[in-house]
């Protein structure tokens, strides 16, 4: 009997994560919904720039690489050639919360039939370690090197509070990954996420609470523990937004 | 019977487009070219077409590579300050070798510029105009029967030889009413194609649109070989008109509006006992290199017309190899030459190659 297998929506190109990244467990997430929900043959990814900018050689599905935070509206032209196609897009926060930032929302507010997994990690990753958008205040990186000082870098953009105010988008989540309940919880909203595409309900945005402890400076287990002390207090974790659930409070 | 209607040039564009089986359009409000996006606004509705008024120039061209990743027909339209913005998303088209129509209904620039006609986005559109190595197939249509012939042939050459389109118009024939002939309205054919995402339907490898090549070796291959179809463009899909040539002494080279006006200069000049014809590109990228080069064995000198400060000047005098004397007669801003204004210029250029 088989109890734990490698995704099928996973090739077994090895990924070229750092040690202790969470990307390599979103990815597993991303592809374990895809194959429960049997839509690996129609399943359409498209990859950011960024760290997961090589996330093409490990998704198993069609895959297409969009330019810096233009994934949105990439996905918004291949799902509208191929409506019965599930199309996602897999984002960081450079990638969708700055350079793309107008793509975000406007896919949001169109409420694109597509699902987005946006990793937060409050930091860039791929270029070195700058300050994100979603950096915290006083977080030290390397173009923030005596901290985010909100007098002038401004305040770390919260995306799912943002999204959920606009009367677009269906679905929009947070979640962590830095421990098995929050990993187990993180699961079954991912796939809903992609549920939700399956059922025509429309944008559906997971943030994930990602940790990075090559540019965080930390060890994997600390990584883990400043997401639970420091980023969860800034970005709580919660449903912000489900039409399908407000229809059924609607309707009893 | 072929039936004559008049349209506007923008027109010409959207209803070729949807004859020639383009079914998805994506746009930003932006003058001079908005009827094309209202004619599209109106019809793809109707007739099971997609029409997405993008947040962006950026969105839009990033919209268009999303569609012809799926391997479907797809434009997008602007003009100048516009087509600027798409210009990254153009060369990852190029790059991940997919085709698709971009129109550029050009005004004025630099910058905001004016919205009167010009033809200032020549290096733009022939030199590559966005970042690396590539080219475009450019058409620029001098009637608004081009418009809609020039249109349906991009989207047949974008396809044959998997290279982004152009079609580099300008605000007077965008604007401008003529009659024309529309050719038969074709379905989309939508063919399988062996690069396109589809989904897998779990029976073959996945399908990857890409133009990230981190082994430098991998990406100057992948250039070698783009080139390669460029190659076969030039050699194969060079289109020019010659318009009063046989005998000419003198050789008037213009394209776009700026042809409609040569052409009127050229009619007065052999009023005036001047041995003077024209060569119109057509097609801008790949250039009738070969066309002035022969040109060049018969006549004493070139003539350079157009709407900007001189930018086909540069590849007429490279065509010609400075065989010849090559003047420039220009205007720019949004203004258009006189045909009086050509003649000037070709009998200054006379007076001087025969002195």
């Amino acid at each position: 009997m088989i109890v734990f297998e490698k995704p099928k929506s996973l090739t077994d190109a090895e990924l070229h994560y750092c040690p202790g990244c969470t990307h390599g467990i979103i990815h597993r997430l991303v592809a374990e919904a895809i194959d429960d929900l049997g839509v690996e043959g129609i399943a359409i990814g498209v990859a950011p720039v960024g760290c997961a900018v090589m996330a093409y050689n490990y998704f198993a599905c069609d895959m297409v690489e969009a330019a810096h935070g233009r994934a949105p509206a990439v996905a918004t032209g291949i799902k509208r050639s191929l409506p019965d196609n599930i199309v996602f897009t897999y984002q960081g926060d450079g990638d969708l919360a700055s350079i793309g930032m107008a793509e975000t929302v406007h896919a949001a507010t169109r409420n694109e039939n597509i699902t987005v997994i946006f990793v937060n990690n409050a930091i860039y990753g791929m270029t070195g370690g700058q300050m994100a958008p979603t950096s915290l205040p006083g977080q030290v990186t390397q173009t923030s090197p005596y901290g985010r000082d909100v007098k002038t870098a401004g305040y770390p953009v919260k995306v799912a509070e943002m999204l959920s105010a606009l009367d677009g988008p269906a679905y929009i989540a947070r979640v962590a990954v830095n421990s098995v309940k929050n990993v187990k919880n993180a699961k079954a909203v991912i796939r809903q996420a992609f549920q939700n595409q399956i059922d025509g309900l429309g944008f559906s945005l997971v943030e994930v609470v990602s940790a990075c402890p090559t540019n965080w400076g930390m060890t994997p287990e600390n990584a883990l523990k400043w997401i639970d002390e420091k980023m969860i207090p800034y970005y709580p974790l919660g449903v912000y937004k489900d039409k399908r659930e407000s229809q059924k409070e609607a309707e009893a | 019977m072929d039936k004559k209607v008049l349209m506007k040039g923008n027109e010409a564009i959207a209803e070729a487009a949807i004859r020639a089986g383009c079914r998805h359009y994506f746009g930003y409000p932006i003058t001079p070219q908005t009827e094309l996006a209202a004619y599209m606004a109106k019809r793809m509705p109707k007739i099971g077409g997609v029409f997405l008024q993008a947040e962006s120039e950026i969105a839009a061209i990033n919209m268009v590579y999303g569609v012809a990743s799926t391997g479907r027909r797809v434009m997008t339209s602007s003009s100048s300050p516009g087509v600027s913005l798409k210009q990254e998303g153009i060369s990852y088209i190029a790059g991940s070798d997919l085709p698709c129509l971009i129109v550029n209904v050009q005004r004025g620039g630099p910058g905001l510029g004016g919205i009167q006609p010009s033809q200032s986005d020549y290096f733009q559109a022939t030199k590559g105009g966005g970042h690396g190595d590539y080219h475009l197939i450019v058409v620029a249509p001098s009637s608004v029967q081009e418009m809609a012939d020039l249109t349906s042939l991009a989207f047949d050459l974008s396809e044959k030889y998997r290279v982004p389109a152009m079609l580099l118009a300008d605000g007077t024939i965008g604007q401008m009413m003529e009659p024309v002939v529309l050719s038969e309205p074709h379905d989309p054919v939508f063919t399988e194609k062996d690069w396109a995402v589809t989904g897998t339907k779990g029976q073959r490898e996945h399908h990857i649109v890409n133009s990230l090549y981190l082994v430098p070796e991998e990406l100057e291959k992948k250039n070698f070989e783009r080139f390669e179809r460029y190659q076969a463009i030039e050699d194969n899909e060079v289109r020019y008109e010659r318009f009063m040539m046989d005998d000419a002494d003198y050789c008037v080279v213009a394209f776009g509006i700026a042809a409609r006006v040569s052409k009127n200069a050229v009619v007065e000049a052999r009023k005036q006992g001047m041995k003077v014809g024209l060569i119109r590109p057509i097609t801008l990228w790949p250039f009738p290199k070969q066309a002035l080069a022969e040109a060049a064995k018969q006549v004493k000198g070139f003539l350079s017309v157009e709407l900007s400060m001189g930018q086909m000047v540069e590849d007429v005098r490279l065509a010609v190899n400075c065989s010849r004397p090559v003047a420039l007669c220009r205007r720019t801003g949004g203004m258009i030459m006189s045909p009086d204004e050509v003649l000037d210029a070709l009998k200054k250029l006379a007076g001087g190659a025969e002195s």
